[in-house]
């Protein structure tokens, strides 16, 4: 799955030399980085019997360079620890695969009761995030995969704010062939959430997606605007909408954690998209976040194309963690 | 989690006191700390590990008698080395040589190049320079058309970028029309990329041979990861970028990438975005940076803004009126447009030290909304009424609620809580009125 990475980082050179030693070290460092991490617990494991301290602080640095964050690494080194204190983990190949198959537990999420459209009504998806995440780009990429499962669909331009956010998401629906409902910028988002609920009513649509401009989501002020758009679209249509899904930027650090409670604990979400994966960001990060709060990872975003969403596959993710 | 990460030292260090030197085990309890503050503000772990191993040869057998917080001694080393770090002095835009100078905003997708060009824009001009604008992202949709409404906002030119074109010629094509601008200054807004893409890396080593821009800023945002390095590491790398802009800072994001891309490219952090309007460009200090990383808030920022937005005679009359027994509900409301001024509630609070965890600050968000309906209410007072409050009695108060979309109830508080104030104030106006003791209560 992840085999969309190209690898010119590995065979790059090195930057111009730095004058001081820090530097240097740290270039020696991040050279080790860059080799990737390549059957790299393999090797670690080659030649070692035992599990050792040695090991542990190795495993310790995949996990946080790949962003599982403190909390979450920390839980993840614990259970190892204990099943090598207990004696159920006894060599190498065992803890690698223990710890593989913690991960996936953790982000196997059982799903909670869904809002489900009735009958004749559209389904009403919102997009919400913080600033140039990829919400646009998704609400597109999602738009086409209904599409080609042959539904109608709608798209809204909720973000009102952002300049030419709206063409940006009318040339989405051209592409993939879908009503865009806009107003002009500056307009209240709420407004053209009502009309194009009404309007998706109306036309017979499937599908409606959402689109929100991005926000902090520290900024009380913009997340109570959400919760109008959330209220407005309740309104007009009782249960929408139906799915909110947070999209979150696998390059980010530890502030997704903050990005995901808040988002969650002011609207409740159903879903996470984690975007960005052709970089070389791991995205671990949604490791903590989705076991912390019981949200399912719904699609990874892999490049900037119509077709460059796939669904998310726990599995996969966990092994692209230890690998390469 | 940690709280604060200068009370958990001093917590430590208390055992400390009375041994006369740190040694190594009582560092090591620290490093602990501060290694997982560290992490936990995303910086590298690999520049975490040279950090940590750098402030524990500084920090065993240091002095702690004379100091009676060894904790903060710990701190203090830990910020000099972080501060250290980041770059001495702050550096502006280097704009020598022959004009037009070129400048090239380059990153990843999403990091705020866009904006961040025309923040730039407003910037320069400020500084009596004539930008304009150069939109050569020709990939994202509608990037164009962005860039071209912002330089609208701003009116500041744009060039007509032709997408058939592609982004090397439209730079070329647009450097050699400068002058009809008459413009010194031309801001080069380019497609996000991954640092892994070789063809469009390839592509802005073309423009900049063939444009020579004077700089080439790297734009990353505040809330990066491990991946940092990597990102900087590369684009530097190929381009040999000159400085870097962090954007996004006005949220809760520690900002550790700051300290990773400093670490492993060397060049200086300029400036840093802290909202989406386009005047939300601030210059980077290191050392208010380093305690943004470790969590312990940004008062150096905090006391400069307030400086900055109190207007200074502004306050010297409402002083004034204070002495004698003047003060109403008109200068009641120019004090909270002053504060809202300052920022965000949280924001404000985010840089108070050990506020600046949000965890914490969950059950206290101040209610910003609040201070919107205090301003409501008193907008919709008469100018009689405002100066003196005393003559607002039930029906007026009635039309103020009425007219302010609030309450009987709003407006019966917001009397009560005036006239403590205002009595209050009397009695300490030696001290002036920094505070609005009451106000929200
Ligand atoms: N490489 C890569 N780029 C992506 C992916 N998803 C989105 N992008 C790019 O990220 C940038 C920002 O995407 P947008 O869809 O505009 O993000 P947004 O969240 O709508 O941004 P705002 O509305 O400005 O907050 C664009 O350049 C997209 O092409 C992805 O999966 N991989
Ligand atoms: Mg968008």
């Amino acid at each position: 799955m992840f085999g969309f990475r190209n690898k010119s980082i590995e065979k790059g050179e090195e930057p111009a030399e730095q004058k001081t030693g820090f530097f240097s070290r740290l270039k020696q460092g991040l050279k080790k980085t860059r080799e990737g991490f390549t059957g790299r617990l393999d090797r670690l494991f080659l030649g070692k019997k035992e599990i050792d301290a040695e090991l542990l602080d190795e495993l310790e640095e995949i996990l946080f360079t790949s962003d599982l964050g403190v909390e979450a690494s920390k839980e993840l080194i614990e259970l190892i620890r204990e099943g090598v204190e207990r004696k159920n983990l006894d060599n190498p190949a065992q803890l690698k695969a223990a710890l593989k198959e913690k991960i996936i537990e953790f982000l196997t999420i059982v799903e909670p009761e869904v809002r489900e459209p009735k009958p004749g009504e559209p389904l009403v998806v919102m997009m919400i995030g913080v600033n140039g995440v990829g919400k646009t780009t998704t609400i597109g990429k999602v738009a086409a995969l209904y599409k080609n499962e042959g539904k109608k669909v709608m798209l809204a331009a909720g973000d009102t704010f952002r300049a030419a956010a709206a063409e940006q998401l009318a040339i989405w629906g051209e592409r993939v062939g879908a009503d865009v409902i806009r107003q002009n910028e500056g307009a209240d988002p709420s407004a053209v959430v009502y009309d194009a609920v009404s309007a998706a009513v109306g036309r017979q649509i499937d599908v409606l997606l959402i689109d929100t401009a991005g926000r902090l989501h520290t900024k009380v002020n913009l997340m109570e605007e959400l919760s109008k758009i959330y209220r407005v679209a309740d309104k007009k249509l009782p249960g929408a909408p139906h799915q909110i899904w947070l999209v979150l930027d696998a390059t980010t650090g530890q502030n997704a954690i903050s990005q995901a409670e808040i988002f969650h604990k002011i609207l409740g979400l159903n879903g996470l998209i984690l975007t960005k994966l052709d970089g070389t960001a791991k995205g671990g990060i949604v490791v903590g976040i989705s076991r912390q709060l019981g949200i399912p990872i719904k699609y990874i975003g892999v490049g900037e194309k119509l077709d460059d969403l796939r669904p998310f596959n726990a599995k996969d993710f966990a092994e692209a963690i230890f690998s390469e | 989690m940690f709280e604060n990460l200068s009370d958990k030292l001093n917590l430590i260090f208390k055992k400390v006191r009375g041994h006369g030197r740190l040694n190594e085990s009582n560092v090591q309890d620290a490093l602990k700390e501060i290694r997982l503050a560290l992490l936990e503000a995303d910086v590298n772990y690999k520049v975490v590990k040279d950090l940590i191993n750098n402030i524990r040869d500084r920090a065993i057998g240091k002095e702690v008698l004379d100091s009676l917080t060894p904790g903060q001694q710990v701190i203090k080393i830990v910020n000099q080395e972080l501060t250290g770090l980041m770059g001495g002095a702050r550096q502006e835009l280097l704009l020598t040589g022959r004009t037009p100078f070129v400048i090239m905003l380059v990153g990843l997708q999403g990091s705020g190049k866009t904006t961040t060009c025309g923040k730039l824009a407003l910037h320069l001009r400020k500084q009596g320079r004539n930008p304009f604008l150069v939109p050569a992202d020709i990939y994202r949709p509608a990037a164009i058309d962005q860039l071209k409404k912002l330089g609208a906002q701003l009116n500041i030119p744009v060039y007509s970028s032709d997408k058939e074109l592609g982004p090397v010629d439209i730079c070329i094509n647009a450097l050699s029309q400068a002058g009809r601008y008459s413009s010194d200054v031309m801001i080069i807004d380019t497609a996000g990329r991954l640092h892994i893409d070789e063809v469009l890396m390839n592509e802005l080593v073309t423009i900049k041979e063939k444009v020579r821009p004077t700089e080439i800023l790297f734009v990353a945002d505040a809330m990066t990861g491990q991946d940092a390095v990597n990102v900087a590491g590369e684009f530097n790398r190929i381009l040999d970028f000159t400085g870097i802009i962090l954007t996004k800072m006005e949220g809760d994001a520690r900002g550790g990438a700051a300290l990773s891309i400093k670490a492993v490219t060397g060049k200086p952090l300029k400036f840093i975005g802290v909202g989406e309007k386009l005047d939300a460009l601030e210059p980077f200090y290191p050392d208010r940076m380093a305690s943004r990383i470790l969590g312990m808030g940004d008062v150096l920022s905090l006391i400069e803004k307030a400086q900055e937005e109190f207007d200074q005679k502004e306050a010297l009359i409402l002083e004034k009126k204070l002495r004698k027994k003047k003060f109403d509900l008109e200068d009641f409301k120019k004090q909270l447009s002053q504060i809202k001024k300052l920022g965000p509630l949280e924001q404000i609070l985010g840089m108070i030290p050990g506020m600046g965890q949000i965890k914490q600050l969950k059950n206290l968000k101040p209610d910003e909304r609040e201070l919107v309906k205090v301003e409501a209410i008193i907008s919709s007072m008469t100018l009689k009424e405002r100066a003196n409050y005393k003559i607002i009695d039930g029906s007026r108060r009635k039309r103020i609620a009425l007219g302010s979309g609030t309450n009987v109830q709003d407006v019966n508080r917001l009397l009560k809580n005036f006239a403590e104030m205002k009595k209050m104030m009397e009695r300490i106006t030696s001290k002036g009125f920094a505070n609005l003791p009451g106000l929200f209560g």
